[in-house]
Order: structure tokens, then sequence, then C-alpha cells
């Protein structure tokens, strides 16, 4: 189509854009990036707060991967024994033999400028990052944003937070201190409890008899290669659907199942999508700045595998595994020369089994059970209004928030000086109790605020008391006052071409109403 | 409405776009007065360019860690309020629309699709229908091939060694430090970590062979049938020496705790008690079985020694434990 070969006549082709019209002519000719490039410009996103869940969640991995460059460049995977110097810095530990694991931990954590920073923001952002990517989830699920077309995200995105706490673990375990050490017991004892192929799986884990000298290497690996490659690519999969299917939004003024209301991509959805990239990073900044979090030197070496730790829970996202484990009846099973470690298997491999499974189907036992229905679906339910969701939902959070509590059984016994065995048996009644609780509650909460008009969730006013004549008093609700009421405009395209020059500021505030309408 | 439709005469030519006006409201920004909200953004941005130049002399000048998270904080923050609330109050409010496009293609591109998979793969794999199967055996086998030496090079198989500890009669008890134990050398209550001689320092050693020494008053032991000689009294300590697996049979942590009011050991890891008096049987908790217990003597100046090794697999339950 354009036979331009000079530059006078290139620059004729750009029009009226000047330098940036010919990059783009320059790069069109080359690349073709004209119209993907201006319907990715375009691409409307629809604001509500809790569409940027997800956002935390991929924000907080990109601290993940500039902290976890880092610290590859001190941290030195190997169980070998290293005597700590008679000089170093923290003196509690001069002297002592620990694992080179261990001892580059602690010297990355005093003697490395930013070190200790690093590390803790590392362990802050994975931390953020299991717990934006279950609240997202939850998003996803409470609002239906899961159902046709949008199935396969779901599934990616379980998948990336089974990923997460994985990795999670495996990062957890490879300062090789005493009490990640005894994590690593614990999850080679869950090994062994699967029948049939439980020794084997564990003697490949760990290259012999735990502990053996090659697990840390193993799972550093694991840890900063593999397990993060798989994530990246899922997470960038998870992007190029999000972009080809478009968001979802709730119904609202001018909303359709055809259409996207929101902001345009470029440039204020990339403002505040990158100001909130900085806010993350913040955040995390802060904690690992003031919040102190694995102190591993206080915890001391994995030396001795006889030593032990008390009031020892794992990071908060293994909490409901261990919280079964700490309740579940002993119940091996042992008969015909065999033994099957109920008391492990059922809570620590089948339960999360059956409790990921659940989540990752969840799109079809939702279509055959609860919606019922093979329709596109670009607006999302409310969760009252299907409350059979909503109440699974909740019951199945509230069980694993029981669970959760129950990892603390020995914290709680100490802190309220009550005995072990009341905490125990009471933990027992309600994990079962609560979710039953849960489901017809939250059930009941759903279908009244369903009948209660659109008054929920509003604001309330005054109710105004008069006297009449006839000395009867009555009640009324006062008017909301206009600056409580929040006025959308109308939608309008997408703005590409924009026209005439930007109104003058005085101009302006007379002509647009600010963030409320206020008239007095 | 102030849009307008372009229809192809323009010279935005055949694109389908709308042209916005400028003074469109949905153009303008959504701060009361855009000019204040400026000078605000304008000295967040100033405020992040102090934090961070703040951040490089706090590292230059070797101060505290945390004056370092606090300026690289400080900055970021500033830094992402003030684009967050750039995007939100001074650039165009909106809303603004856009269509979604149907992902479905049409139904005739959809037959295309599968005729070409139906028609032009699968006549030829149905034509060559031994060709297909052996080439599908070929890949199954290859993908078999490749996956083989990842897994079985792993380690070597178990065999029996989980039920195996490096005890063996006559093998003296030692303290981490591999300093034998005296049969007088426990007062009343006392408990102790031991390992087999020669073991206290290797990593079999103190993950599997260890073994809780534990002192209980004389004559209160109630031992199993067949158990009767395996502790030692001490000869003017008043003490029954006792010993049993560390290991506790739930998960195989170590059952570190020596409760004595209660002679129960308990299990820091998930609460296991276990009742020294009487075979170390599970009081309460998730563990499963009874610590087992290792039978002790004396040797001739009164060190304590193995009578023989465990009569059972220490540690948490497994298939092929008996």
């Amino acid at each position: 189509m354009t036979a331009a070969r000079t530059r006078r006549q290139q620059k004729a082709v750009a029009g009226p854009y000047g330098k940036v019209g010919q990059a783009v002519n320059e790069l069109d000719d080359r690349l073709g990036i004209a119209k993907g490039g201006r319907s990715f410009l375009d691409k409307i996103f629809p604001d509500h707060w809790s569409f940027m869940l997800g956002e935390i969640a991929l924000y907080s991995f990109v601290v993940l991967l500039l902290t976890g460059v880092f610290l590859t460049l001190y941290f030195v995977p190997s169980q070998g024994l290293v005597q700590i110097p008679k000089n170093f810095t923290y003196r509690p530990l001069r002297g002592q033999w620990v694992s080179q694991a261990f001892y580059s931990t602690v010297n990355m954590s005093f003697n490395v400028r930013c070190g200790l920073l690093m590390r803790q923001m590392h362990h802050w952002a994975c931390d953020i990052f299991v717990g934006s990517i279950v609240v997202h989830m939850a998003r996803v699920f409470f609002t239906g944003a899961f159902r046709k077309p949008r199935e396969t995200n779901w599934l990616i995105g379980g998948t990336l937070l089974i990923l997460a706490i994985t990795n999670g673990f495996l990062g957890y375990s490879l300062p090789d201190d005493l009490v990640s050490g005894t994590g690593i017991r614990i999850a080679d004892s869950i090994m062994l409890s699967i029948p049939v192929v439980g020794s084997y799986i564990s003697f490949f884990v760990f290259g012999g008899n735990f502990p053996g000298d090659i697990v840390i290497s193993r799972f550093y690996t694991l840890h900063v290669l593999l397990i993060p490659a798989i994530i990246v690519g899922l997470v960038t999969f998870h992007l190029i659907l999000l972009v080809r299917q478009k968001h979802t939004q709730f119904p609202g003024k001018g909303r359709t199942e055809t259409n996207v209301v929101g902001s345009p991509m470029f440039p204020v959805f990339m403002a505040k999508t990158q100001g909130f990239l900085f806010i993350t990073i913040a955040l995390t900044a802060a904690l690992g700045a003031f919040v102190q979090i694995n102190p591993i030197w206080q915890f001391g070496p994995y030396t001795n595998i006889s030593d032990i730790s008390y009031a020892v829970q794992p990071d908060w996202y293994m909490g409901f595994l261990d919280g079964l484990l700490r309740i579940f009846p002993a119940w091996e099973w042992n008969a015909w020369g065999h033994t099957i470690p109920l008391e492990v298997f059922i809570p620590a491999v089948v339960f999360p089994g059956i409790v990921f499974n659940i989540a990752l189907l969840w799109p079809w036992i939702d279509r055959k059970f609860i919606a019922k229905d093979h329709d596109l679906h670009n607006l999302l339910d409310r969760p009252r209004d299907v409350p059979r969701r909503t109440a699974f939902g909740a019951a199945f959070f509230a069980l694993l928030a029981i669970l959760f509590i129950a990892s603390s059984t020995d914290v709680l016994a100490n802190f309220f000086h009550i005995s072990l065995n009341t905490v125990l048996w009471a933990m027992r009644v309600l994990t079962i109790a609560v979710p039953l609780i849960t489901y017809p509650v939250a059930y009941a909460i759903c279908v009244e605020m369903q009948s209660g008009g659109s008054l929920i969730g509003k604001r309330k006013t005054a109710n105004v008391v008069m006297r009449t004549a006839e000395g009867g008093y009555v009640s009324v609700a006062a008017p909301y006052r206009a600056e409580d009421q929040h006025h959308e405009l109308d939608a309008t395209p997408v703005p590409t071409f924009i026209e005439g020059d930007e109104p003058a500021v005085d101009e302006l505030a007379a002509a647009t109403p600010g963030v409320r309408t206020v008239e007095r | 409405m102030t849009d307008q439709h372009i229809g192809g005469a323009d010279d935005h030519g055949a694109l389908d776009i709308t042209k916005v006006s400028a003074d469109a409201p949905q153009m303008q920004p959504l701060a009361r007065n855009p000019e204040s909200m400026e000078r605000w953004i304008a000295l967040l941005f100033i405020v992040g360019m102090v934090c961070f130049v703040g951040f490089i002399v706090a590292y230059w000048q070797n101060l505290a860690y945390w004056t370092y998270g606090a300026f690289l904080g400080g900055g970021m923050a500033a830094l992402g309020v003030g684009l967050v609330a750039w995007g939100k109050y001074l650039m165009p409010r909106g809303p603004f629309v856009e269509d979604r496009h149907p992902l479905a293609s049409s139904a005739d591109e959809r037959s295309a699709l599968a005729a070409a998979l139906v028609e032009r793969g699968g006549g030829t794999v149905k034509r060559r229908k031994v060709l297909g199967a052996l080439l599908g055996g070929g890949l199954g086998l290859s993908g078999l091939a490749i996956l083989v030496p990842f897994v079985r090079s792993l380690g070597p198989l178990p065999g029996d060694t989980l039920a195996q500890t490096d005890w063996k009669a006559g093998l003296h008890l030692v303290d981490i430090n591999g300093r034998r134990i005296h049969r007088d050398d426990l007062a009343l209550n006392g408990a102790l970590t031991v390992y087999p001689e020669g073991f206290e320092h290797t990593d079999n050693g103190t993950a599997v062979d260890q073994t809780m020494l534990i002192a209980l008053p004389q004559g209160q032991n109630m031992p199993r049938p067949g158990r009767a000689g395996w502790t030692v009294d001490g000869t003017y300590t008043g003490v029954t020496l006792i010993a049993y697996s560390k290991l506790c049979t739930h998960l195989g942590c170590p059952v570190g705790l020596y409760e004595t009011k209660l002679q129960a050991l308990v299990c820091p890891c998930h609460q296991s008690m276990f009742n020294v008096l009487d075979g170390a049987e599970p009081t309460f908790g998730p563990a499963p079985r009874p610590l087992p217990q290792l039978p002790i003597a004396t040797d001739a100046e009164g060190y304590l020694i193995a009578q023989a090794g465990y009569d059972q697999p220490v540690g948490p339950g497994y298939w092929e434990r008996p």
C-alpha cells in the first residue's frame, strides 16, 4: 500500500503524528503492529476494587522474582557442614557446625548490605502472593467469573495456587534451619504414609534415607528454576486468555453481556496498575524493613536431627494441613503384614486432594448442580443471587479457617490456660459443626438480602420524626443527600481519536461536576 | 451527545472508530480541583525521588538495614500513590465502553477446521492404521524412556532400611558428644537423648537412632509382657532408667518434651503424648502406636549398653511396615 522510500516520503505518510507516527510506520512495515497495538491500547478494563486482587498476586510475584534473584547470588544450596567463624557477627552461633545452606543464609542476613531486607521482602512477598491468589480466587468464585468461557483460566489459576504453595514450602525449607528441617521431616513422613509407593517416593526425593545430603540442592533447583518457570509460563497464558476473553464486569448502568465498560488500557489503566505495582513493592519493603519474619538464627541449625523446637507452626498457607493432622484421630490400619497410617494419609494426602479437586473442578460442578446452564457469561453474579454457591463457598472457607486455627492448638491451650485435651476436642467438634452451621446461615443471609430491595449496602439515612397537626407522629426516611450519591455518566466509546482541544480549567470546573454531585 | 461516528469518508478511512470530543464530560478529570490535585501528585513524586536518593545514601553509608526498607518503601509508596491518583483523578474519568467481539468463529470456519482435522489428518491415519499405531507406540515409549532415568536415578530402592537402626547388642549408649552414660549419671526425672556409640555424629544416628533415656522413680514402671529386664536401676540414685525411641510414631518428629508431672513424653509437633510408665502407650493426640522400647543393660563398669536393637521399626508408619 505505502510505497514510501525516502525519508521525506516516510514523514509525509506519518501525517500529523510526527516522530511517533514515523516510528509506528517503521515498526508496522516490519512487524505489523498497528492494528493489534491500537486495539491493545484501547482495551477497556472495568473498574472495581475486587478486580485488583489478581494484580496483587502478579505484582507480589514480580517482587518474588526480583528479590529471589538477589538471594541466589549469596545462597549456597549445600548440606555440607562448615564451622561458623569465631568472629562471626552474631555471637550465639560462633564456632557452631552448620550446613552451608544455613551459614550462607545467616551470613547474607547479617553481612550483606540489603541482604536481610531482601530475604524478609522475599518471605513477605511469598505470604502475600499465596494470600492474594486465594482472595482473588474467592472473588472469582463468589461472583461466578469462572463460568463459560473462562473455565480454562480458572484451572490455570487453581494450578498456580498449588504451585505457589509448593514453591513456598520448598523455599521455606532451603535455609536448613531447625524449624524448616522439622517441616521436611514431616513432609517425609507424609510421603511414607502413601500406600504401596510411599517409601519409594521418599527415597527418590531424598536420594536415600532421610535426611541424606542432597535434598536441599534438589529443593533449590525446583524452587529457583523448575517451578518458577512453570509459574511464569502459566501466568503468561493466564494473562493472554484474560486479554483475549476480555474482563468480566458487574451488571450496572449500560453494561451488557456484549460490551465492556471501564477505563482504557492507555493511559488510565496503565497509570493505575503501574502505580499499584509500586504500592505492592512499597508494602513488601515496609514489611521487610519493620516486621521480622523467619529469624533462622534464633531457631538454630538443623545439624543435629534429634533437636526439636516448641510451638512450631508452618507458614500460614500450610496451616490447614497441620491443623487437620493435629486433630485427626489415631486410626492406623494394620493387617496382612502391611501398615497404612490413615492418621497421616487421610488428613495430609486425601483431604488436600479432595479440597484442590473440588476447587479445580468447580466450574463443572457448578454447571451440573447450581447454575445449570451452558451459556456464555460476561456479566458477574452478585453473590446473594446464587445463594447455594455462596453458601457452599462460605462453608468451604469456614472449614479451612477452623483447620487453620487448629494448627495452633498448643498455643491456644497455653494462651488461654485450658487443657490441650479440651482444645483438641473443641477443634474436632468445630471442624464438623462450623461448616454445617455456616451453610444454612449464609444461605439465609443471601435470601434475605435478595428480598431486602435496593437499600441493602446503601448508606443509611436519618429517620425524621414529625408531629402531625392531629398530634400523631410519623417517621419519614430523610432523602439521600446529594453528595452521598454517586452519579455515573453514560459510557462513551474508547477515545482513540480526540477532537478539539482540552477545555480551559475554569471552563472545566463549570462544565463538569466533581466526584460527587453536590447540590445544596 | 458530543460523539460523532466516522463513516469512512473522513481521513481515518474505513476504520469503524468513534471520535470523542475533548470537551465531552467523560474526558474530564474526576478531581474537583485538578490544579490542587496536580500539586499534590507533584509533591508525592518529589517525595519519591528524595526517598530513592535517601536509599542510595543509606546504602552508601551502610546505615541500619531498616532504613533501606523505609526509604525504598517510602519512595515506592509515594510514586505509586501519585501515579494511581494521576490515573484516577486527572486522566479522563470515563466510563468508556467497547464491544466484545464474539470469540466464536462462523459455522463455516468451524466446519473447515473440523474438516481439515478429520478429512486431512484422520484420512491419512485411517488409511495407514498400522503406521499410526506404530508411531503412537514409538512416541509413548520415547516418553517412557526419557522418564525412566528421571525417576529411577533419583535414589536407591528402600529395601528394608526403613526398619533398621544402628542399635546392636552391646553398643554403648552415648550422648551427642560421644560420652558414655553411667547408670548413676541421671538424677530423678532426668531425660537425655542418647545414640549408639560411634553413630552420634552421623545423619542416620541423629535421624533414626535417637533415643530418649528417662530416669523414673524406682518401682513405678509397669513393664509390658516380655520386657521385664529391659530397664536398668541406678545403684544409689533411686531411679529406673528406661529408653524409648525418640521418633514420634505419628510423623517422626523428635519426642523431645518430657513432662515430669504426667510422666509423659510429648511431641512438640502435634502434641501426641506417650505414657512412659506404661510402655510409652499413646494417651493423647494423633500418634497411633507406642514408642518402641530399647532394652538396656550395663557393662562391667556400670555404663549403659543396649541388650539388643529395637524389636520393631521406629518412627512413623509406612506400607511395608509389618
